[in-house]
């Protein structure tokens, strides 16, 4: 099972194992992983599951939707990384994805 | 039925976060109950966690009952919100299938309704709703269906099928989403509603029409001012009987008329209750060792100066938090703002604060045409509420004028050329 390495804004990290086809957000709240709220549940509505992808992976993760672009330009401290993690969905390919967690939801 | 999920109290695992030997009841496995037992684990509750729950599920999401679980997307596994094995491993243990018939306070007990009694040290209440029920002649024949729980989506589900016809009664958001779901799997639907425009209690005539023109070009029939006065068919329902004399023929009724919230456990204990169970800005009730939240609570709510209580997934799991700290003794005060969302055919609706009291409207794009705009809800010259269709950022901003009660220019926040981040740079 691909595993994703979590690394929360006071550098506590978890690596947990995220089957193919879930998404890094259901990663995070399967794994009680303080950082990810998650409101809305993965629908794309609540900008809640802010994270940062590290750069080398960057360019691996697909591309956000105009939607998912929208909401990132509001989200608290943006970054050149920043996704919505309950819209990148976990594959083989994405085996050892890293992802930093910002200080606050809101 | 009877299920114990998430390990016996033998399991290793439960017992490795038992350190003592004191226990946190919550009655109620819904959404709210889930968030409260993982919260009580992070708050530092180290006594046994047992969520009583009276639907054979483990806590589920339920926005996507009326969405992708209904059209048959998403499956039972793809709505829980943790799998089971993660409760496990912190030592929360479910009772699922089974439904409390009392709790009594000095004893520090719950009651199942089989006869097996509990004792609790902290109690929390997370009973949620439930539907609204229209009785009617012929309320009670097959077809006639609501949608609240995994098990009224599966009840529907067989009554589905191409140009089918398909009565939604409520013009709310649980209908308009069911209408345009189904509408999606090619029934014919239409929606009845008794006021004089759908989400009349909740949006400006603006926002009612351009819902109402959405969902007719997409094929739905809105009839509104119309009194449903009963269902008739031999076995299954078959056709839906108004006031004025007309008769709608139909395969299927779901009803969409609003939620009670599920407050007789708490009154029968002696809780303070008013259109909801009443909790404090700790969330907990006026006995301190039972805690409340989600759709069952009545609150103060500091933002809108008023009591409140909210059908929403925010408020369960804000509130659920909240709870679980104080149960713990760590007082957090609860002064989230309430926002909400519904998805219909492409049109992404966000919702930020609550717009009753409104007494002026400022809208941003044109609803009546196309399917992007954004309605801000002013009271006093203050923004309360904003209802963004297809706007994350009008949301997303909008929410922290609300929260910040930051004042805006209303001219230039009715301009769509005006991006909102700018309108935001000169508050």
């Amino acid at each position: 099972m691909p595993v994703v390495t979590y690394i929360s804004a006071d550098g506590a990290i978890n690596e947990v194992e995220v089957a193919s086809g879930n998404s890094v957000m259901q990663g995070a709240v399967d794994n009680m992983i303080d950082g990810i709220v998650a409101e809305c549940g993965g629908s794309c509505s609540c900008a809640t599951c802010h994270c940062y992808v590290d750069d080398a992976w960057k360019d691996k993760v697909p591309a956000a939707s105009e939607m998912e672009k929208d909401m990132l330009e509001c989200v608290l401290e943006p970054q050149e990384g920043s996704r919505l993690s309950c819209q990148i969905n976990m594959t083989d390919d994405l085996d050892g994805l890293v992802v930093r967690l910002p200080e606050s939801q809101f | 039925m009877h299920f114990i999920f998430s390990g016996s109290v033998n399991s290793k695992e439960v017992l490795n976060h038992i350190m003592t030997d004191t226990c946190c009841i919550i009655i109620g496995a819904s959404h709210a109950g889930g968030q409260l037992a993982v919260s009580l684990r992070q708050s530092g509750w180290e006594g046994r966690i047992l969520a009583i729950g009276s639907e054979p599920y483990l806590p589920y999401n339920r926005p996507p009952l009326s969405k992708t679980f209904l059209s048959g997307e998403k499956h039972i596994e793809d709505l829980l919100i943790r799998p089971e094995d993660q409760y496990e491993k912190v030592g929360i243990e479910f009772l699922l299938g089974q439904e409390v018939s009392e709790i009594n306070r000095k004893a520090k007990k719950v009651t199942l309704t089989h006869g097996e009694v509990i004792a609790y040290d902290k109690l929390a209440l997370t009973t949620g709703a439930s539907v609204r029920k229209l009785n009617l002649p012929g309320s009670d024949l097959r077809g006639v269906l609501y949608l609240r729980d995994i098990s009224d989506v599966e009840q529907i589900q067989q009554f589905i099928g191409a140009r089918k016809k398909a009565v939604i009664i409520g013009g709310g958001y649980i209908g308009l989403e069911t209408a345009a779901m189904l509408k999606k799997l090619d029934l014919d639907v239409t929606i009845f509603e008794a006021s004089d425009r759908i989400l009349n209690r909740v949006t400006a005539p603006d926002v009612s029409a351009f819902f109402t023109r959405v969902h007719s070009e997409e094929g739905v029939t809105i009839k509104t001012g119309v009194n449903v006065t009963g269902f008739g068919g031999e076995d299954r329902v078959s056709e839906v009987q108004c006031a004025d004399g007309t008769v709608f023929p139909a395969d299927l009724v779901v009803i969409g008329i609003g939620v009670i919230p599920n407050t007789a456990l708490a009154e029968a204990a002696g809780l303070e209750v008013r259109n909801g169970i009443n909790v404090n800005e700790h969330c907990l009730t006026n006995d301190e060792d039972i805690a409340a939240a989600g759709d069952c609570t009545n609150f103060y709510q500091p933002h809108y100066e008023r009591e409140i209580r909210l059908e929403s997934v925010q408020n369960a799991m804000d509130q659920a938090k909240v709870a679980a700290a104080a149960l713990c003794g760590n007082l957090n005060q609860y002064n989230a703002l309430p926002w909400f969302w519904s998805d219909q055919f492409d049109l992404k609706l966000q919702i930020a604060g609550l717009s009753e009291y409104f007494d002026e409207v400022v809208l941003r794009g044109n609803p009546a045409e196309g399917r992007k705009f954004s309605a801000f809800y002013f009271r006093d010259g203050r923004m309360i509420a904003v209802d963004a269709v297809n706007s994350p950022q009008e949301f997303m901003l909008g929410k922290q004028i609300i929260s910040k009660q930051l004042e805006v220019d209303r001219n230039r926040l009715s301009d769509p050329a005006v991006a909102m981040k700018e309108l935001m740079v000169s508050l």
